[in-house]
């Protein structure tokens, strides 16, 4: 116990807010989404997360989220287990035909209103694999789609302003394109 | 029957007239490459499944997939096909140019015939493809009678994209960037073999430099998964802080990516004939410095999870693989390393970088969860050593060769050590200079089948560990 105690402490704390690529400050956009979140969900953001077909390079960068680093849910999002808990469906991946009915199927267990964020440039547009016998290719072409974040995969940092789109603030955000709000 | 070899793959490929088949044997480091040939209206070959249990799915894939029929494979169900094609239609046979008459939306798998256990107070789980956490997709069916586990079978090809039918027809530096996304976690590994191959294919090899790059790239994706893996077998049992020391480690390891390599996950950094680009000025300070730091910061860590009492309870004798089981399997990389089976491509059959490095033998012999872990801590540490090896003797000069077109009908094997174990690659060029037939062969194919045994008669609370510990690739082998 002693040795992960003295372990911790000589790691200190490496959190940091969430780099930005733009010029505002990181904390800033921490808070604000934090402040979003408060006003239009009841303090928190619940995600469920589907891939839906993808290589699982994204599901790394969306696993990256939790690391202390961006230790994403002290801005109050977080991710549940159940599509009937979620606030936001968070995708990735181009829809495998395979995969198509369980996307379905989990839009559908959630409680309205819902979000529906493609993550990945596989989810935006199809990326790499596109349409095919075996593809549906973007998200978009299976469910309505408010968020897409781009990327191959989108770097944590990406998927974080994606979701401030998902909250209808920074959509004049050039590298993220906000389709539909709901 | 098998003369000690493992069976390490196979896969078909068709042309208007004829059906081949192609399969790999190894032999303490030499592979054979054996071929079978039919006339396109038979298409009947001998199953290999009943000598070597491994064949099992990769026969079926290659069923549902050209139309093979296996003669005597034990196992007559589809894999690969859910429902969005008919039975009838192949989506790389030959006279399948078109698209298949798909229904409008793809219904769900409901009627794949599950093996069914009976007996008094035996009960069914089926869990997935939507899994609770955030995970691949694929359907696991436990049979339990209380909490043991009597029988567990994946139903996996959820994430079925079509890449071999997508590498069709694609130029060399487009095979590569699809080859580094067959598995996320595993583009290095992917794009090197692919690359490797058609090199071969080519009738060239990549300079030194880029060589000895595309090693450092390999042991930078084999240290990042396994630090994320290590610490996500730990917060499986509850012991979140090694879970957050090693994500931070990861993390770090991951900006280094993007700013020597221009990727966090080092896609696209091999192209064929070589690598995209140059080390920048000053990385290779930057990278010795990172690696004497992350040694610094390893070693109290991994000492903490090698000797962590409760730990141990969760992880000692958890999921245990033997050696029997991993050698029938064929299985490479930490998880036949950590059953006794020391099989490792870098050192066993060298290809360059390798063959100028001494790659040290990391084996186990428990087959259990902590020995999955032990093995991973300690190729952190060997590669590590290797990257430091690699940064002092770099070899200066070109970083890219131009592939010339190969010959029509070239073809290429690639064999390289990824982080998962032995990844291969098969490629045929057509007349054009183009791709005719890709097929890469992740080492999950056979972790799939191995966590199917190691799970007997374990508990189910602890399969998410197991499987975790195992961590097979979904998108790899579902293809
Ligand atoms: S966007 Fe890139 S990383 Fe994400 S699933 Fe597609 S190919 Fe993989």
């Amino acid at each position: 116990m002693l040795r992960i105690l003295a372990h911790i402490l000589r790691t200190g704390i490496v959190t940091e807010p969430p780099p930005a690529t733009d010029d505002a400050t990181l904390e800033a956009l921490g808070l604000e989404l934090r402040r979003a979140i408060d006003a239009r969900f009841g303090r928190s953001l619940a995600l469920r997360f589907i891939d839906a077909g993808s290589c699982n390079g994204c599901e790394l960068e969306v696993h990256a989220l939790a690391n202390p680093y961006y230790d994403l849910e002290r801005f109050g999002v977080g991710f549940v287990a159940s599509p009937r808990h979620a606030d936001a469906l968070l995708i990735t991946g181009p829809v495998s035909r395979h995969m198509e009915t369980a996307l379905r199927r989990t839009w559908r267990a959630m409680p309205s209103p819902k979000f529906v964020i493609a993550a990945g440039q596989c989810a935006c547009d199809g990326g790499e694999f596109g349409v095919s016998y075996a593809s549906c290719g973007a998200v978009e072409n299976v469910l309505p789609v408010d968020v897409k974040i781009p990327g191959c995969p989108p770097a944590p940092d990406d998927i974080i302003r994606g979701l401030l789109a998902a909250l209808n603030l920074t959509a004049e955000n050039p590298h993220i394109r906000v389709s539909r709000i709901g | 029957m098998t003369f000690g070899c493992r069976w390490a793959g196979m896969w078909a490929e068709a042309d208007e007239a004829r059906m081949r088949l192609y399969c790999v044997l190894d032999y303490a480091g030499d592979s054979l490459l054996l071929s079978a040939e039919a006339p396109l209206e038979t298409t009947e070959f001998t199953s290999q499944t009943p000598h070597f249990p491994a064949a099992d799915r990769m026969e079926r894939h290659a069923r549902d997939l050209f139309g093979v029929i296996f003669v005597d494979h034990p196992d007559p169900r589809r894999w690969t096909r859910h429902c969005a094609w008919p039975e009838n239609w192949h989506p790389l046979h030959p006279a399948q140019a078109g698209d298949p008459p798909t229904p409008g939306r793809t219904p769900a798998d409901v009627d794949y015939p599950f093996a069914a256990v009976h007996g008094n107070g035996v009960f069914e789980i089926p869990v997935g493809p939507v899994h609770a956490g955030i995970i691949e997709p694929g359907h696991f069916r436990f049979h339990a009678a209380g909490e043991p586990v009597l029988k567990l079978e994946e139903r996996l090809g959820y994430v079925h994209k079509g890449i071999e039918r997508l590498a069709v027809g694609r130029d060399p530096a487009g095979l590569a960037r699809l080859a580094a996304r067959v598995s996320g976690d595993s583009a290095v590994a992917h794009a090197w073999a692919a690359c490797q191959a058609m090199e071969r294919a080519a009738g060239i090899e990549a300079p030194p430099r880029a060589l000895a790059l595309r090693g450092l790239l390999a042991e930078r994706e084999r240290v990042a998964n396994h630090l994320g893996d290590i610490g996500a077998i730990c917060n499986d049992v509850g012991f979140a802080f090694a879970h957050v020391q090693t994500a931070r480690l990861r993390e770090r390891w991951q900006r280094r990516n993007r700013e020597c390599f221009g990727h966090r996950l080092l896609m696209d950094t091999l192209v064929p004939g070589g690598v995209a680009r140059d080390l920048p000025v000053g990385a290779a300070e930057n990278l010795c410095a990172d690696h004497a730091a992350l040694r610094r910061e390893v070693e109290p860590l991994f000492d903490i999870i090698d000797d962590h009492p409760p730990l141990d309870d969760r992880l000692v004798g958890t999921g245990v693989l033997s050696l029997e089981n991993a050698r029938a399997l064929g299985c490479t990389g930490y998880l036949g390393k950590a059953s006794g089976c020391g099989f490792d491509l870098r050192r066993d059959a060298p290809y360059a970088p390798y063959d100028a490095l001494e790659v040290p033998l990391v084996t186990d012999s428990e087959g259990d969860t902590a020995a999955r872990v032990r093995v991973r801590m300690a190729e952190v540490r060997a590669s590590l050593d290797l990257m430091d090896q690699l940064l002092d003797a770099m070899p200066s000069g070109e970083t890219t060769a131009p592939l010339p077109t190969p010959l029509p009908g070239a073809i290429g094997f690639g064999q390289v050590e990824g982080w998962r174990g032995e990844t291969l690659a098969w490629v045929r060029f057509d007349n054009a200079g183009r791709i005719a037939r890709y097929f890469p062969r992740d080492p999950s194919w056979f972790y799939w089948p191995a966590l199917e045994r190691l799970i007997m008669g374990e508990i189910v609370p602890d399969f998410p560990v197991c499987n975790k510990s195992v961590n097979g690739s979904y998108s790899g082998v579902d293809l």
